[in-house]
């Protein structure tokens, strides 16, 4: 055994080995309006049956339908890493004639999980907390507009500063490639247009291939996604069953590159950076939710009064209480300060208006 | 209305047969020849979200490019857009008008998206009524732009219609023909589109949507009718680009995995739907406008006016009686408005003048009470000025004083006078500043006086 080897090159395996028997958890929420292929790509994604025995409500009964939060929860596995993944729905998005403030249950829930997670994390026992928090967000725009829609535009700006933001074109096949060039390249000007900060993927670093790079580049430049789902097998011949969708005109390959984003899509969710997302929710997402809700508590009446009376209300834990006195005491310490402030602008007033009737006097004297 | 032609109602018409050929078959060519020099008239209106294809399809089932901008999805409400051609085919000419919905569909409150398409075609009702009513009119000259035909787009969801579809398609089926079509069909495959179709279909029923039924009563078309009938909604691509299929250019879209031809029936329900559309039931599409959709509104409008086909007596009302009635009231109303207005507009007028003539008097209040504080004022500084005129002389009486005393100092003595002169000077100077010392107070005095002159103020400050 060389002597100058310490051995703390063995940290990676250590790290792996205890992750693989902890097992992944993540929370994928997917959102737009119906019809635009987002629980077949689910079922495409992650090669389950998600929903199946789905139930299609009628064009009458969504009329004045509200929109729901649906979680449906599995356990997957592949190669022994074990992964709980949860998919958040939400049927009735855009559904009913009038859809204003149709996002509001969906920007709740969002920070109903941050809350949760903010009251684990300041408790007592904090060995199991359970991260439920949205990881991701899915947004599906339709293929058969011209870009972003009203409705789009207003739903990822209530959400953005709160989830990840993938955008995702869905049923990709209605559009032939120049369409789809265009298309894309309006989304990504309207969403610089209306300020809307999506996920950005992080940059390779400098020591990666150039086959690597190449890739990454090519990820980037294809956002947003225009994805195909399927879970119908259309072709058997080959090494592997081809997924696809089968038309009289040809056929539709979900993993083909040149037919649609899936894999690039597939491979930026799941492959590379599914540990990147829920950094980011955590690091950037979540530590900003806890700045201003913490902030609101501090200022009382300020901003976010409807999520302080929630918390005071729904937690059976309460706030960390020496939270509360500090409050009022800095609430005197400001008031005190306004005063000082007001008082020394008047004094400087009184001195300019006394300075210059003294110049004046003078004035009058020297003549 | 019309009068009633003498004929008894019970005797039947009898049947006689011809000893030779008379030549009255060739009235149908007759017919036919006088409206092809007319030219005939379609409105077809495209209803359906931003972006679903209404243009194209349009483009293509005319085999022509109308040009238009296509529209963004940042309409704040719905329009309607209407744009009239000229198209000739052999020696049919047709006056094409295509309406077109803008924005509809994209804002986030759609309740009231019905509201501008229902507008529109009462207005056109409306225009052919008033002309129908008018005393001179020429009907046969008359350019009609009622819309005879409406193409509904459903967006290819696969799932069902849209509640915003529903919504408007109930509000629509009693003034127009609606013919519902799936558009951009290329993006569901087969087995989806059979379900698709049969949904949608099933959701009209139960919701009672009456949408437009093929004829089916003349045999000529009769069978054509029924079989293309089973196959709504139609299923539409459309596409303006040629794509080279074999050794011939059809109209297609070309994706990386197939070429969707339009005109290919295993494809699209394009062909259908021109069929149905142009080639079989133009004219009874016009037919069932005039006498259905525009006679219900007729009907309608003339109710909400008041007028009855039979009076209380069950006499035939004659419309122009009825009419007259109408105008005679409306007149007397109009004349009672226009009373009441003037009295509210005199007395508004006299209100005006009696708070002006408050305002009047005290302005001239005002004006003497300043005239008066002005002039003692001035007296004040008259007599100041009086004052100072005082000062100055006596001023001028020492100088001079001074003077005679420094010349007779001189004769004296020269040190002794220098001593004078100094103290003189100093007695001068003094008696200088002294002057200048009360000018200055005299100009703040007066200045003082008058508080608003500014200007008075900047003397005295300089």
């Amino acid at each position: 055994m060389d002597k100058e080897y310490v051995g703390f090159a063995a940290l990676p395996n250590q790290l792996h080995r205890k992750s693989v028997k902890k097992g992944f958890d993540f929370t994928l929420m997917v959102a737009g309006e119906s019809g635009l292929g987002k629980s077949t790509l689910i079922n495409s994604l992650f090669l389950t049956n998600l929903y199946e025995n789905r139930q299609i409500p009628e064009a009458s009964a969504r009329l004045t339908q509200t929109l729901t939060i649906e979680r449906r929860g599995v356990e997957i596995e592949e190669g022994g890493i074990k992964v709980k993944l949860t998919v958040v729905d939400t049927p009735g998005f855009g559904d009913s004639v009038d859809c204003s403030d149709c996002w509001l249950p969906v920007v709740r829930f969002i920070e109903e999980q941050f809350e949760q997670y903010l009251r684990d994390e300041s408790g007592l026992n904090r060995k199991n907390i359970q991260d439920s928090r949205v990881h991701c967000c899915l947004y599906f725009i339709s293929p058969f507009g011209r870009g972003l829609r009203p409705l789009d535009v207003a739903f990822l700006r209530a959400v953005h500063e709160k989830v990840n933001i993938i955008p995702v074109i869905g049923k990709a096949d209605a559009l032939m490639p120049k369409e789809t060039q265009a298309l894309k390249q309006k989304i990504r000007e309207q969403l610089k247009e209306e300020e809307i900060n999506i996920y950005q993927f992080p940059e390779c670093d400098s020591d990666e291939d150039e086959d690597f790079k190449r890739q990454d580049a090519e990820m980037k430049e294809s956002i947003p996604f225009a994805v195909v789902g399927s879970c119908e097998v259309v072709r058997d011949g080959g090494p592997r069953p081809v997924r696809g969708r089968h038309y009289s005109w040809g056929t539709v390959e979900v993993e083909n590159p040149h037919h649609c984003d899936f894999l690039n899509l597939r491979r930026m969710l799941v492959q590379t950076h599914l540990q990147d997302l829920k950094e980011v929710t955590h690091d950037l997402l979540y530590e900003g939710y806890r700045a201003r809700c913490l902030q609101s508590l501090a200022r009382p009446g300020a901003r976010d009064r409807a999520s302080r009376s929630k918390l005071s209300r729904q937690s059976a834990t309460e706030i960390p209480l020496p939270m509360l006195p500090l409050a009022d005491t800095e609430k005197l310490i400001r008031e005190k300060d306004e005063e000082l402030r007001r008082m020394q602008e008047m004094l400087e007033k009184m001195q300019a208006q006394m300075q210059l009737s003294q110049a004046q006097g003078e004035q009058s004297d020297a003549l | 209305m019309a009068v009633a032609v003498g004929r008894p109602s019970n005797e039947e018409l009898r049947n006689l047969s011809l000893s030779g050929h008379v030549g009255f078959d060739s009235l149908p060519d007759q017919l036919v020849n006088k409206s092809t020099s007319q030219g005939f008239c379609f409105n077809i209106l495209c209803v359906g979200e931003t972006g679903i294809g209404k243009s194209t399809l349009m483009d293509t089932l005319f085999n022509t490019k109308f040009e238009s901008d296509p529209a963004t999805h940042n309409e704040p409400g719905v329009r309607l857009k209407a744009r009239s051609y000229e198209l000739q085919e052999s020696n049919v000419r047709l006056k094409l008008t295509i309406v077109d919905t803008v924005g509809f569909g994209d804002q986030i409150n759609k309740d009231d998206s019905y509201k501008p398409i229902v507008e529109y075609i009462d207005a056109q009702f409306e225009a052919y009524l008033q002309e129908e009513l008018k005393i001179k009119r020429s009907l046969f000259n008359y350019h009609d732009t009622r819309i005879h035909a409406c193409l509904y787009f459903i967006a290819p969801t696969g799932h069902s219609l849209k509640s915003l579809d529903l919504v408007t398609m109930k509000k629509l089926d009693s003034k127009v023909n609606i013919i519902p079509i799936i558009a951009k069909a290329d993006t569901i495959a087969k087995n989806e589109l059979h379900k698709f179709k049969s949904k949608i279909m099933s959701e009209l029923v139960s919701n009672g949507v009456q949408i437009y039924q093929f004829p089916t009563d003349e045999e000529t078309v009769a069978e054509i009718n029924a079989t293309m009938s089973v196959h709504l909604p139609f299923a539409v691509v459309g596409s303006t680009e040629e794509v080279k299929i074999g050794n011939k250019m059809a109209k297609a879209r070309q994706y990386p995995w197939g070429v969707v031809q339009v005109e290919n029936e295993n494809h699209c329900d394009f062909v259908k739907l021109r069929e149905m559309l142009i080639r079989v039931n133009m004219e009874d599409l016009r037919e069932q406008t005039h006498t259905r959709h525009y006679e219900l509104y007729r009907r309608c409008k003339l109710e909400e006016m008041g007028f009855k086909d039979t009076d209380p007596d069950s006499k035939p009302f004659s419309l122009q009686e009825t009419y007259e009635a109408k105008r005679n009231e409306f007149l007397g109303e109009l004349q009672k408005k226009e009373e009441e207005m003037r009295q509210m507009f005199v007395m508004r007028v006299k209100e005006k003048e009696a708070e002006l003539k408050e305002a009047e008097k005290e302005l001239h209040e005002k004006f003497d009470l300043l005239k008066r504080t002005h002039q003692e004022e001035k007296k004040k500084v008259e007599d100041k000025k009086k004052e100072l005129e005082e000062e100055v002389s006596n001023f001028q009486k020492k100088k001079a004083a001074a003077q005679l005393l420094q010349s007779q100092a001189q004769q004296s003595g020269t040190q002794q006078s220098k001593k004078d002169k100094e103290k003189k000077n100093s007695i001068v100077r003094g008696s200088q500043s002294g002057m200048s010392f009360s000018i200055s107070r005299l100009t703040i005095a007066r200045a003082s006086m008058d508080p608003l002159n500014c200007r008075s103020w900047l003397q005295a400050i300089q």
